[in-house]
């Protein structure tokens, strides 16, 4: 799966106004609202969810980056926001670290291989030192995209 | 003295290995001194012990796994990976 495909570009928001975890998650379900693939009845739902599973467990996995994600039917793809904060935010990360490269990713209820396969092409490229370091010092939405699709080319590649 | 022990499993959950499996195994595998690598047919082996490499798998329902353990505490720790997956990591 490509991160290009997942990631919804109107949704790629270089700047994070949000500085809380639970203002970052909202600022993000808004992001795709916007871009036209949730529907704003949905957003609340949608956000409690995705701080019910931020309670039961960070997706702060560690090094800066945090992909929390949530299953509900108002998708029938795999939809995907990217978020970079310069300040970091507080994930309760695994590493206790503050967390700058958030991929905030909304699956389809009964899709758990597409919902693993999207995740495994979030973490191809999430868990390259590389990548991270350009994401997170990434300037603006058409620069994010393109480091997408480099990523895309090299795990295709791979 | 080291020992070194090789374990084949299969994904029995619905949801496959997902975050939260994920996370419970790395937590498991943490828990012992020996190394874990996993790996799964025509990818190389990943590290066991890290959250992001398991997430690589994309191991869903249905998929062997091949777990190998090295270190002092390489047998223990096979078992109980094995029981963690066995188990269906508690969930369906």
């Amino acid at each position: 799966m490509k991160l290009t495909e997942i990631v919804v570009e109107d949704a790629i928001v270089p700047s994070l106004a949000g500085a809380e975890r639970d203002d970052v998650l909202r600022e993000l379900v808004q992001a795709l609202i916007a871009a036209g693939k949730l529907s704003a009845d949905d957003e609340e739902q949608i956000v409690t969810r995705l701080l019910d599973r931020e309670r039961r467990g960070s997706t702060g996995f560690g090094r800066g980056v945090a992909v929390p994600h949530v299953k509900h039917d108002a998708v029938e793809s795999i939809v995907a926001a990217v978020g970079l904060s310069q300040k970091g935010v507080d994930f309760a990360a695994m590493d206790k670290k503050p967390v700058y490269s958030i991929v905030l990713l909304v699956s389809p209820d009964d899709r758990p291989e597409e919902h693993l396969q999207a995740m495994e092409a979030i973490f191809a490229s999430l868990s390259k030192e590389d990548f991270r370091r350009e994401l997170r010092q990434a300037e603006s939405r058409e620069a994010i995209v393109t480091l997408l699709g480099e990523a895309d080319s090299q795990h295709l590649a791979g | 003295m080291s020992e070194r022990c090789t374990i084949e499993v299969t994904i029995i959950n619905t949801l496959g290995l997902h975050a939260r499996p994920a996370m419970e195994f790395a937590d498991i595998a943490g828990g012992y001194q020996s190394s874990v690598s996993v790996k799964k047919d025509g990818i190389d082996p990943i590290d066991g012990k890290s959250i992001m490499h398991i997430m690589l798998l994309a191991a869903t329902k249905g998929t062997a796994l091949e777990i190998t353990a090295e270190g002092p505490d390489a047998e223990a720790c096979c078992a109980a990976l094995k029981a963690l997956v066995e188990a269906g990591f508690n969930e369906d």
